[in-house]
């Protein structure tokens, strides 16, 4: 089974006609993963096991019998889930996460686990301790990350949609270098409760698919309310794919001049012009506007992220869970061989940075200062709303680079994210949309709206979606 | 900025309970370096009287009532333990100790 | 050369909830080891806090009973460390805007009194336990992880071990009375840590701090301080330096003695817990609580003393809990005589407990039933010494008094015209008697209400028998 030309609903018909059984479609499913896989390496565990449930409802819900891809930050009770990472190679989850539950209410199925940068720190996912996932348009470069394996299980037809997770733009970035969508909800929006934390104020789950619909769908099931995530709203979640379809006639689009500044590749920029000129056409008003402080997003996201993770990985200490160096001696040996044997090098780094950023003589000049331009650049952003309802521009300033290219360069890699992690520091929705191909490779139109206004969002890259049909187009990577 | 030396570096990395050998130590310090220097073009902004934002939850914290739930069960808990004895974690003798309190 | 003592006290209490502060598996006391858990006890990857509103509830009540100004705003903050009773490798407490600060408590050493001034309050999670083998192992318990604890910080105003004495008896008194914890260093729902420096006398700036945790008793404190402040000037004299570190009491030789020398303080790489948002306590919250806020012992034993007649020394032992205060309270609520009441509860109940080894919660004794019983003595219905089998009764079963009387046929006979008739035959069957009684014999009396008591089987009023036979005999 190849999700390239299916969409939930397509599928959805077929089950509830009887045309396709759902048991077949499971099975299917893992076997084209088996098959392609060893072309993209996406899964960290694929469940051999897996069976939809015996009461599939095709009716109540949409999802019903279908396989849907989970990063392997997202814990399933009984279900292998190791971060990508050799410290956690053996642990299995006594408990679900919240966005599972509720698939698991709406009757979707789990065939695995999906591979990712380790702990979600990384924009290639070259950081796996499970080996690098391939781009499935250009097996030589690298998916993005750190929800690559996602992202090229989306692209490649492996599944029809998959849940990623995006501290920094996670989502949009591997969206972006995929072709597929991607979108990062409100801070807020969907509960945290069985996400292993990276940056915990700036971690979000979010959905990609193929087709916009299909992430509205699957965004339908997972947001809202949870008692155990008290950093999520209790305000209403709108069916989302009311606002697809719609008019952007009068829309008020801002484009940062900061995004469409040298610093972005020409064919990446004509690809996203050739989008914000379509909404134009359409009747959209477009806006030049400046976000000043993206200059600074990069440290700001990079000790704030690097801090918090410093913290929520001590947890990983080889005592209650996890792997445990075999040879410690004592608790300090412990600590010190279990960790520094089972985290790879990036994590280390950002575990570094965090620890020194927190310290006592240095907390001031870096949490401290990151906190307030963190301040400065959500007000960017405040004054932005003022007279517009999205902000649109590149996902990211290249397409995907080969594989090998930037791992040894830390600070470069980490400019990867400079257009993508401001929705983080402010909390915004935000996706990216195929805007189109430069050299062969996908380029991302990414667009941001005001808290919790994804459906803002869901126009907007509905309407680039029925402009560019790029959906049409097939990964040229997996063409033997 | 103040120079990052290996020294620093190693007072970090005890803070992070992780150890490097030398070559690691003297890759780690030079990458740190790096990264900490990129992190300090933060000092060349005006923040004189921004607030901090350390969150982006635009309302006040959930409280849940005190209403004790059924604990889970030891053996479903100490199934991922790497060594356990009589119903305890077992771990090597703590030999140094933080303050704690 | 003279020297002053700074004395600084951290207090932690377990506040009384009945889930933890984080996580909602239960508080439990005594339970087999890690039967009292759930993911988030045991930090799992991917599990996160949710704040237990009692904590805050109990939190703001100590801080109103010690005239703490409660934070407008509130968040959590997180201490890191490594340790494996802590399983986040991190503490959830409180360090940059904590629960309530400025507070104060009252003390009286040698008849003067002194304020000493709370620094701050805070709430924050315990974390597990650790037990250390012989065999080169450590073994971990987390039930008493995510307990919830507020830690009273003192401001450096206590001068002398005294002083630190009765501020620590102060504050657990204050505490217990608003209920918010058991204060029972036994079973560690109150814990002290203790910190002195010494300088001398005239100089501004204060010694270097020397640290004693985890206190067994305030007499072991009192102990410790005052052992320290002799070890430190000496240590001054002989030019020597104080060093930073932690000490521990030996009850044994009643010496201090070094644990480990502190290299300035620990990096516990404070920052804001990002999991909770921030918590605004509204001033109708503080009202309503401040509304409910238990009687303090000090208003209870002013009542007790000034209105009700007690001895202090009775009332003293009335307030030794909040439990037996309030019990009597209920039980003169419910028409107990207080002086009666008083009596009854320091002798007879005090008796029962200690001998049964059990408290007041575990019996089945009610205010309304020591109401009862004592109101039953009072109207004279029944003697004291049926009083004691009344009370055996009701401690034991749970009997209302006056049903379990009236039942068994205990009431006592008080009615004169039922008695009279009877003085008269036993006076008048016992002529030598009479004649005892005018040469003055006043064993006479006692041998007449004997008669009378064997006739009742028990039953007259002694006090009415005594005086209808001495109107009796004088009448002859
Ligand atoms: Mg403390
Ligand atoms: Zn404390």
């Amino acid at each position: 089974m190849n999700y390239l030309n299916e969409t939930i609903d397509s599928l959805n018909k077929k089950l509830a006609a009887g045309e396709l059984s759902a048991t077949d479609l499971t099975k299917e499913t893992i076997a084209n993963i088996k098959q392609t896989d060893q072309k993209l390496n996406a899964w960290i565990t694929v469940d051999e096991d897996a069976k939809p449930a015996a009461d599939l409802d095709f009716k109540k819900s949409k999802l019903a019998g279908i396989p849907i891809g989970i990063k392997d930050n997202i814990v399933i009770d009984g279900m292998l889930t190791t971060a990508a990472s050799h410290i956690l190679d053996n642990f299995v989850p006594v408990y679900d996460a919240t966005v599972i539950e509720k698939l698991k209410a709406a009757q979707a199925v789990f065939v695995g686990k999906t591979n990712m940068d380790e702990f979600a720190m990384g924009s290639s996912t070259e950081h796996s301790y499970y080996g690098a996932t391939h781009n499935p348009w250009n097996l030589d470069k690298v998916p993005g990350g750190s929800s690559g394996g996602s992202a090229a299980a989306v692209a490649s037809g492996q599944v029809v949609a998959a849940l990623g997770s995006d501290t920094g733009g996670s989502i949009r970035q591997p969206a972006a270098f995929n072709g597929i969508f991607g979108i990062k909800p409100t801070f807020g929006r969907v509960s945290r409760w069985g996400l292993i934390a990276f940056g915990s104020s700036l971690d979000q789950i979010g959905v990609m698919s193929k087709r916009v619909k299909d992430s509205a769908e699957v965004l339908n099931v997972i947001a809202g309310y949870d008692e155990r995530d008290s950093t999520v709203s209790e305000k209403a979640v709108p069916d989302y794919t009311k606002f697809l379809g719609q008019d952007v006639k009068g829309l008020r689009v801002a484009v940062p001049k900061e995004y469409m500044s040298d610093a972005v590749d020409e064919g990446v920029k004509a690809a996203v012009q050739s989008q914000i000129d379509a909404l134009k056409a359409a009747g959209a008003i477009i806006n030049e506007v400046s976000l000043p402080h993206t200059k600074y997003v990069v440290p700001t996201y990079y000790i704030i992220a690097s801090s918090e993770a410093s913290s929520n990985l001590q947890r990983f200490d080889g005592i209650r869970y996890g792997y445990r160096a075999k040879d410690a001696k004592n608790l300090l040996d412990v600590y010190l061989k279990s960790r520094s044997e089972g985290f790879g090098d990036e994590v280390k780094r950002r575990i570094m940075l965090g620890s020194f950023t927190l310290s006592a003589g240095s907390y001031d000049a870096y949490f401290r200062q990151a906190s307030k331009v963190r301040t400065l650049i959500c007000q960017d952003f405040d004054k932005i709303w003022e007279e517009n309802d999205v902000v649109v521009g590149p996902t990211t300033t290249t397409t995907a680079f080969g594989i090998g290219e930037e791992i040894s360069d830390p600070i470069k890699m980490y400019n990867n994210d400079i257009l993508t992690i401001s929705a983080n520091l402010a909390g915004l929705p935000a996706a990216s949309v195929p805007a189109g191909l430069s050299d062969g490779m996908p380029v991302g139109l990414q667009i941001m709206a005001k808290r919790f206004d994804e459906g803002n969002v869901f126009k907007v890259a509905d309407f680039v979606e029925r402009n560019n049909k790029f959906y049409e187009q097939k990964p040229a990577g997996m063409e033997d | 900025m103040e120079k990052v030396t290996e020294d620093m570096i190693k007072h970090v990395a005890n803070l992070s309970r992780l150890e490097f050998d030398d070559a690691e130590l003297s890759k780690f310090t030079s990458q740190m370096g790096d990264i900490i220097n990129m992190a300090h073009q933060l000092a060349e902004v005006d923040t004189e009287g921004v607030p901090e934002t350390v969150q982006v939850v635009d309302r006040d914290t959930t409280f849940r009532e005190d209403v004790p739930a059924k604990p889970t069960d030891r053996d479903v808990m100490m199934k991922n333990v790497p060594e356990k004895a009589n119903g305890f974690i077992k771990v090597p003798v703590i030999i140094d100790k933080d303050d704690n309190d | 050369m003279n020297f002053k003592s700074t004395i600084g006290f951290e207090v932690h209490f377990e506040l009384k909830t009945k889930s933890k502060i984080f996580s909602p598996s239960p508080v439990t006391y005594g339970a087999k080891p890690n039967t009292a858990t759930n993911v988030i006890d045991w930090g799992y990857p991917g599990v996160l806090p949710t704040v237990n509103k009692e904590v805050y509830r109990l939190g703001i009540m100590v801080a109103l009973a010690t005239h703490s100004t409660v934070s407008p705003v509130t968040h959590f903050d997180r201490k890191n460390y490594y340790y494996p009773d802590s399983p986040k490798a991190y503490q959830i407490t409180q360090f940059f805007q904590p629960l309530a600060h400025d507070g104060y408590v009252e003390i009286e050493v040698g008849g003067k009194k002194k304020r000493i001034g709370i620094h701050e309050m805070h709430i924050e999670e315990d974390a597990g336990k650790n037990t250390h083998g012989t065999n080169g192992f450590s073994y971990v318990d987390l039930n008493r992880q995510g307990v919830p604890l507020l830690e009273v910080v003192s401001e450096p105003d206590i001068e002398t071990p005294e002083e630190g004495y009765a501020y620590l008896e102060k504050l657990r008194k204050i505490v217990q009375f608003t209920g918010a914890s058991d204060v029972k260093m036994e079973e560690g729902s109150m814990r002290v840590d203790t910190n002195i420096s010494i300088r001398p006398a005239g100089q501004k700036e204060l010694g270097t701090k020397v640290e004693m945790k985890n206190l067994n008793s305030f007499d072991h404190v009192r102990r410790s301080l005052a052992y320290e402040e002799k070890r430190q000037e000496q240590v001054l004299l002989s030019g020597g330096r104080v060093q930073m570190s932690t000490r521990r009491f030996d009850e044994a030789t009643g010496k201090t003695v070094l644990e480990r020398v502190k290299e300035g303080d620990a990096d516990y790489r404070y920052f804001p817990e990002p999991d909770i948002a921030p918590y605004h306590i509204k001033q109708e919250w503080i009202d309503e609580i401040a509304a409910g806020l238990p009687k303090s012992a000090e208003a209870r034993f002013d009542q007790y003393v000034n209105e009700f007649g007690i001895k202090p020394y009775d009332a003293n032992v009335l307030l030794q809990t909040k439990e037996s205060s309030d019990f009597f309270d209920r039980a003169v609520a419910a028409g107990a005589d207080p002086t009666l009441a008083a009596n009854w509860m320091n002798t007879q109940v005090n008796g029962y407990l200690n001998d049964h080894r059990v408290e007041l919660a575990d019996i089945k004794l009610t205010p309304e039933n020591l109401a009862k019983m004592i109101k039953l003595i009072k109207d004279g219905t029944i003697s004291s010494k049926i009083a004691k089998k009344v009370f055996a009764e009701t401690v034991e079963n749970g009997t209302d008094p006056k049903e379990f009387v009236e039942a068994k046929g205990m009431v006592q006979l008080s009615d004169e015209s039922v008695l009279a008739p009877m003085v008269k035959e036993v006076v008048d069957n016992n002529p030598q008697s009479v004649e005892d009684f005018k040469n003055g014999k006043d064993r006479a009396i006692g041998f007449l209400v004997g008669q009378i008591m064997k006739q009742t089987r028990g039953k007259a009023n002694p006090v009415v028998v005594n005086k209808l036979l001495n109107k009796e005999l004088q009448s002859r």
